[in-house]
């Protein structure tokens, strides 16, 4: 069964490809059949190996195939391998299946959209190259894929390219990954100079072996892999082309924005532990962005008022949780909360999308509300992905895995304070804007009118993963719940075991007990917060927060003013002086004398005879005179 | 007859040629410039002359043969182009043949 | 014998292509179409046939001697021609040579078929200056007698300068006299290069030749090989062209019709780094190790001063022009990194650039064709007009900015990662560009193709014959982006042989490359010693 490996990256890639080229002649019916087709598929094959991986296990818990040598010169020969293990596995799925899902999704989606072949065009090649990168056997092979996601990224952000806003929103949001992807590439070479080779288990291997701890090399690779996570799971300081990237369609922001491209840098991390391991300096940083943009992102999420960028800031700081589990060695609880949050963001999107579709593409969460008896499948999904993301306790999926993180940035070994308060504070934001926004959109007086109403295919997608956040987070429990722990013992398969000091039955349950705490404390202080406005203002519309705090966090600290104003302006103005070339005023310089002294010698040239004569005359005595005299 | 020194011809066909030269710049008819050629001419043959006669050789004759062969020549053609010139531009100014100046 | 052919081919079909167009000018296009594709399919059938005899050759020779002893050229012809100069007939080809064929052809092909519509005057003529011009190209790339390569590399000038200056656009003729000026002044320095040392040899061996493998080796004072050195730099740093003598290049593009900016892109400009592979760094490794730094510089200066300016401009062929500086930035940055990974990507990078800017410069002119202007603010919302031109230009300008899965990032890739065990910083710098790259390729979609559609702005998508050349170039840089290993098994004898020559100097390459290429363990260690050297005070 494992050898259909192969085949799981190549169905959607196929599918890619059939669209491509048959684009006009495709009708939409057709697309859709291809597009979610070849995904669903995909999604089927990937669980026939992944129950094959489970079943009946490849010797060392490992499975490689290898398809054929990329090149071979000078000692570099990287191949288009596929390498799998547990914690491929579950990426895998993941993808397949939420990809799926949303495929599905977006088959109704957009019917109303011109492009819809090339929607499910760039959609299924999204998911192949997710794939490719999840899958590589070499860092090289995981840099295609990595720069392919950027790409669909950027194709679906500006989808609907007539309006130039979206097309700069997506072009933003290459660019600025692109930045970090230079990072990732600039320590390919250095990975590969010292180590001679690109395959990541011979790497991993190699400094293992070579290098000591803390060693300069070491803390220089993590750092340029950090450099290109951070670019991609827009986590600070390059976050800032996620909250634009919500220009693109819905379904998108699900799939890319959410639930598995922004999590690349997360499995680039935890794929590639063993550096990090050896440079406990930068994993050290990774546990301060993750901790820093979680609580950035929940700020500014407090101050939207756009739904989707509401989920984009949640995004962001979900995934700085991940950051944080990855920053303080817990690898395997980062990838479990990678699966959650796919899963309870996936919702949030896809029911956002359902309101935005259903309002008439209607995005101001202040132009909505009363929705939660017009839209109750909506009303019902979202407030099971809102309390999966504010961690409500022991119904939620997402519970387990964020107190699992809050628990390790304590009790690991390399955990402190700080992180823990962080990521707590963190966790009661989250439940504030989580249902801030729950109740702004379904409660209170309706404010647009109901304009169409969401079918099977946008309804399916919703019961089946609000299903998977409720009961996703089953498969790690905390100590003192009892030691089920299936995920754990599937990834320790892949993963380094966690070093904890503290991971008794009374400290994992003093830990959820906190947790659980704040998210309540949230809902609770978003209803007052709220009923308060509401009762002292009249209505939502009128913001809450102190006027110029929320400009700052809508803007999202300042970031893009700072950028636009260090980097794109003076670029700009470079471009703009320098248009005609600056090298070319050397050039036409040398032209311009060439001009000056035809001119000059021209002048002399007058047509008077006389002159000619006088001139030659002189000439003569002069040359006379200096053969005589000399 | 007494033989006039090689200075003193020189000295002559020097001053000539002066003149010749001096006409040349300073007039303007073209009939007139070509008379300051012909003096000029002349000189130079004088100067060839005056200095066969030094020598007592007889190539200074035999050239100044050939300079006035070559005046003759050059009388013709520039008289031909004196009357075309006049035909052409009515008057026989050689500054307003400044048709070719840069 | 077949060497012959290449520059026989074009070389007749050219007059007669003139001829035939006199009664019908049609028909100057199929002789046209014959006289590139004959030599093309000829050169490809060599390239299947020998592809057996290059991996032979590596492995009975070693990578060494590929190309300078008698019989392990793929073909050669040593024909007397001016003896009592020391003037000889002699080509030869080995796999880079072969590759290089195959793209003057497939360009001279390329651009016969893009000028289809687009050239109505003087059509004859026309074909006749494209096939002489191919020629010519053939011949640069064959010959080994520097004389002889001095004769073709001024040969292809003048039908170029014709192209330019007849069939151009508003600016023709200054982009036409200015393009022969840059190029006949820094052929001039060469010139007098190769009389230097044609000199300077036949004075301390006592035979006069311009004999390419007999002046390998000359020994002179380094000073002098150092001002020799620049004579060829000079010439081939026009050609390709490198920051700051790259100023033709943009107008001679823009000005060119689309067959001239996709010979001079895909071609001409690769002579340069030909040029320096071939000639200049064997013949004065020394001096090219102490101009390293300098050239390195340059070469970054190039690659992201091009990028900048690709983006500042806004007439789209201009452009288009531009990222050609910032491209052939990286193939300078290879070729003073001189090991055998940068090396590859080099070749590699002449191949997938060609291919890639070739198809932008038919996009915009079948463009230009179609809207009548090459003003980037007159454009916008292209793509709702025609969708698959959009796509086309979006896939290409994806290549241009080097995404993996086409050729242009495994050839920058391998040029860097080869740059960064010479010079880090360097290596990190032409990174860099390729975030620069990103804005302007993007930039360009976003000006042409996307936005709010202009209303004046109606007309047909790409007909069938525009479709097929696509095609053919977008399959090509699929397959060098996930299966490049022919191109580079064909160039691997080359690659290795020239830092074989150079292998006595600090620029041979490091120990880990040179043992994995399959250097003789004998040699390895000097090589080692060498090339630490190499790294520590290497060009910076």
């Amino acid at each position: 069964m494992l050898q259909l490996l192969w085949i799981i990256p190549a169905l959607p890639a196929a599918g890619f490809v059939v669209l491509a080229l048959l684009n006009r002649h495709l009708g939409r019916r057709a697309a859709a059949v291809i597009g979610a087709g070849s995904v669903g598929l995909s999604a089927v094959v990937a669980l026939l190996v992944a129950v094959s991986f489970i079943a009946s296990p490849p010797p060392g818990d490992v499975y490689r195939q290898v398809l054929w040598t990329w090149f071979d010169t000078g000692g570099l020969a990287p191949q288009i391998a596929f390498y799998l293990d547990a914690m491929s596995v579950i990426f895998v799925v993941v993808i397949t299946f939420v990809g799926f899902l949303i495929h599905l999704y977006s088959t109704e989606f957009m019917e109303r959209d011109e492009g819809y072949t090339r929607f499910f065009m760039y959609m299924n090649l999204f998911v192949a190259s997710m794939l490719v990168l999840v899958l590589a056997d070499n860092l090289l092979l995981l840099y295609l894929g990595w720069e392919g996601v950027g790409l669909c990224s950027y194709l679906l952000i500006s989808f609907w390219q007539r309006d130039l806003q979206n097309v700069y929103a997506g072009r933003k949001a290459f660019i600025v990954t692109r930045i970090g992807d230079t990072a990732l590439i600039i320590g390919l070479f250095l990975l590969f100079t010292q180590l001679h080779t690109l395959a990541i288990q011979p790497l991993m291997a190699g400094a293992a072996k070579e290098w000591p701890v803390g060693s300069g090399f070491a803390v220089a690779a993590a750092a340029l892999l950090l450099g290109g996570a951070v670019g991609k799971s827009a986590q600070l300081p390059l976050q800032t082309w996620l909250p634009d990237a919500m220009a693109g369609p819905t379904p998108v922001s699900a799939l890319i924005h959410a639930a598995t491209m922004v999590t690349a840098g997360v499995y680039l991390i935890a794929r590639t532990n063993v550096l990090f391991t050896l440079a406990p300096d930068v994993r050290l940083a990774v546990a301060i962005v993750g901790t820093v943009t979680l609580l950035y992102a929940c700020f500014c999420a407090l101050a939207q008022h756009d739904i989707k960028r509401v989920l984009a800031y949640s995004t962001m700081s979900q995934i700085g949780y991940m950051f944080l589990a990855l920053g303080v060695a817990g690898w395997s609880a980062a990838i479990f909360h990678f699966m959650t949050h796919a899963f309870f963001k996936a919702l949030l999107f896809l029911a956002a999308g359902a309101v935005i579709e259903s309002l008439g593409g209607e995005h101001d969460i202040f132009k909505m509300g009363g929705l939660r008896r017009k839209l109750p499948t909506a009303f019902w999904a979202f407030i099971v992905g809102a309390a999966s993301l504010a961690a409500m306790p022991l119904v939620t999926s997402g519970f387990y895995s964020k107190d699992l993180i809050i628990e390790t940035s304590l009790g690991s070994v390399d955990g402190n304070a700080w992180l823990w308060l962080g990521a707590l504070v963190g966790s009661l934001l989250t439940s504030i804007y989580a249902f801030r926004l729950v109740f702004v959109v379904f409660f209170g007086d309706q404010q647009t009118p109901v304009t169409r109403r969401p079918r099977w295919r946008m309804l399916l997608p919703l019961w089946v993963l609000s299903a998977l956040s409720l009961i996703g987070g089953f498969v790690w429990l905390p100590e003192w719940m009892g030691s089920f722990h299936p995920l754990e013992n599937f990834l320790g398969e892949a993963l380094p075991p966690l070093k904890t000091v503290a991971s008794s039955f009374a400290y994992t349950g003093v830990s959820a007990l906190l947790t659980s705490l704040v998210a309540v404390v949230g809902v609770a202080l978003a209803t007052v917060w709220l009923v308060e406005s509401r009762a002292a203002l009249g209505d939502f519309a009128a913001r809450p927060t102190p006027h110029a705090l929320q400009e700052f966090w809508l803007n999202g600290w300042g970031f893009d003013w700072l950028y636009e104003h260090v980097f794109v302006i003076p670029v700009k103005w470079f471009a703009r002086v320098a248009r005609n070339d600056l090298v070319e005023p050397a050039f036409s310089g040398l032209a311009w004398l060439n001009v000056q002294a035809w001119r000059a010698l021209s002048a002399s040239q007058n047509g008077v005879l006389r002159v000619y004569i006088a001139v030659a005359g002189v000439g003569l005595v002069v040359i006379l005179a200096f053969v005589v005299l000399r | 007859m007494a033989a006039v020194s090689l200075d003193h011809g020189l000295i002559l066909a020097a001053i000539l040629f002066v003149i010749g030269f001096v006409g040349l710049l300073t007039r303007r008819n073209l009939i007139v410039v070509l008379a300051c050629i012909e003096i000029m001419l002349n000189a130079a043959g004088l100067a060839f002359v005056v200095a066969g006669a030094r020598w007592g050789r007889a190539d200074g004759q035999v050239m100044f043969l050939f300079v006035l062969a070559m005046a003759a020549a050059e009388v013709a053609v520039g008289l031909a182009l004196a009357i075309r010139f006049r035909q052409s531009l009515g008057r026989l100014d050689v500054d307003d043949a400044d048709e070719m100046k840069g | 014998m077949i060497l012959l052919w290449y520059i026989l081919i074009p070389a007749v079909a050219a007059p007669l292509a003139w001829l035939l167009s006199l009664s019908r000018p049609q028909a100057a296009r199929w002789v046209a179409v014959a006289g590139t594709s004959l030599p093309l399919a000829l050169v490809t059938w060599q390239w299947v046939a020998q592809a057996g005899a290059l991996r032979a050759a590596f492995a009975a020779h070693g990578p060494g001697v590929a190309g300078l002893v008698q019989g392990t050229w793929l073909a050669d012809i040593h024909a007397a021609w001016i003896s009592p100069l020391g003037i000889s007939f002699f080509l030869a080809e080995d796999g880079l040579t072969l590759i290089m064929l195959v793209l003057t052809f497939a360009m001279g092909l390329l651009a016969v078929l893009a000028s289809w519509r687009g050239i109505q005057e003087r059509v004859g003529f026309f074909h006749f200056m494209i096939l002489w011009t191919t020629a010519a190209l053939a011949g640069v790339f064959l010959s080994l007698d520097l004389f002889l390569f001095y004769f073709f590399f001024e040969m292809m000038l003048i039908p170029m300068y014709f192209v330019i200056a007849l069939w151009g656009h508003e600016k023709r003729v200054y982009a036409a006299i200015k393009f022969f000026i840059f190029t006949q002044a820094s052929g001039l320095l060469m010139l007098i290069a190769i009389l230097a040392l044609y000199f300077i040899h036949g004075r301390a061996t006592g035979t006069y030749t311009f004999d390419f493998t007999q002046l390998l080796g000359t020994q002179m004072p380094s000073a002098t090989a150092f001002l020799l050195m620049l004579g060829f730099f000079a010439a081939f740093a026009v050609k390709l062209p490198a920051f700051p003598l790259h100023t033709w290049l943009p107008d001679a593009h823009t000005e060119a019709p689309t067959a001239g900016s996709v010979i001079l892109a895909g071609v001409l400009i690769k002579i340069g780094a030909y040029g320096m592979i071939r000639f200049m760094v064997p013949l004065f490794p020394q001096a090219v190790y102490d101009f390293r730094t300098v050239g390195m510089v340059l070469a970054v200066i190039g690659i992201i001063y091009g990028a900048v300016m690709a983006y500042a401009q806004r007439d789209l062929k201009r452009l288009v022009a531009y990222t050609s500086v910032s491209h052939m930035g990286f193939v300078l940055l290879g070729i003073f990194a001189w090991n055998t990974l940068a090396l590859q990507g080099v070749v590699l990078q002449i191949v997938c650039h060609a291919l890639s800017t070739g198809a932008l410069f038919i996009l915009v002119g079948t463009l230009q064709d179609r809207v009548h202007t090459r003003d980037m603010t007159k454009m916008g919302g292209l793509w709702a007009v025609a969708p698959r031109m959009g796509g086309t230009a979006m896939f290409f300008a994806l290549a241009s900015l080097g995404l993996p899965g086409l050729g242009n990032f495994v050839a920058e890739f391998l040029i860097l990662v080869g740059t960064w065990q010479v010079s880090k910083w360097a290596a990190v710098l032409g990174a860099v560009g390729l975030v620069f790259a990103t804005v302007y390729a993007l930039w360009m979609m976003q000006r042409a193709f996307q936005g709010e559609e202009t209303h004046a702005l109606r007309f047909n998508d790409l007909v069938p014959r525009e479709t097929g050349m696509y095609a053919a170039l977008i399959a090509a840089l699929v397959v060098l982006g996930f299966y490049p290993q022919p191109l580079i098994a064909t160039v691997r004898q080359t690659v290795t042989s020239v830092q074989q020559i150079t292998a006595g100097s600090p620029l041979s390459p490091k120990p880990t490359s040179a043992v994995q290429v399959g250097i003789p363990a004998d040699r390895a260690p000097a090589a080692a010693a060498v090339a630490d050297g190499t790294t520590t005070d290497g060009g910076r």
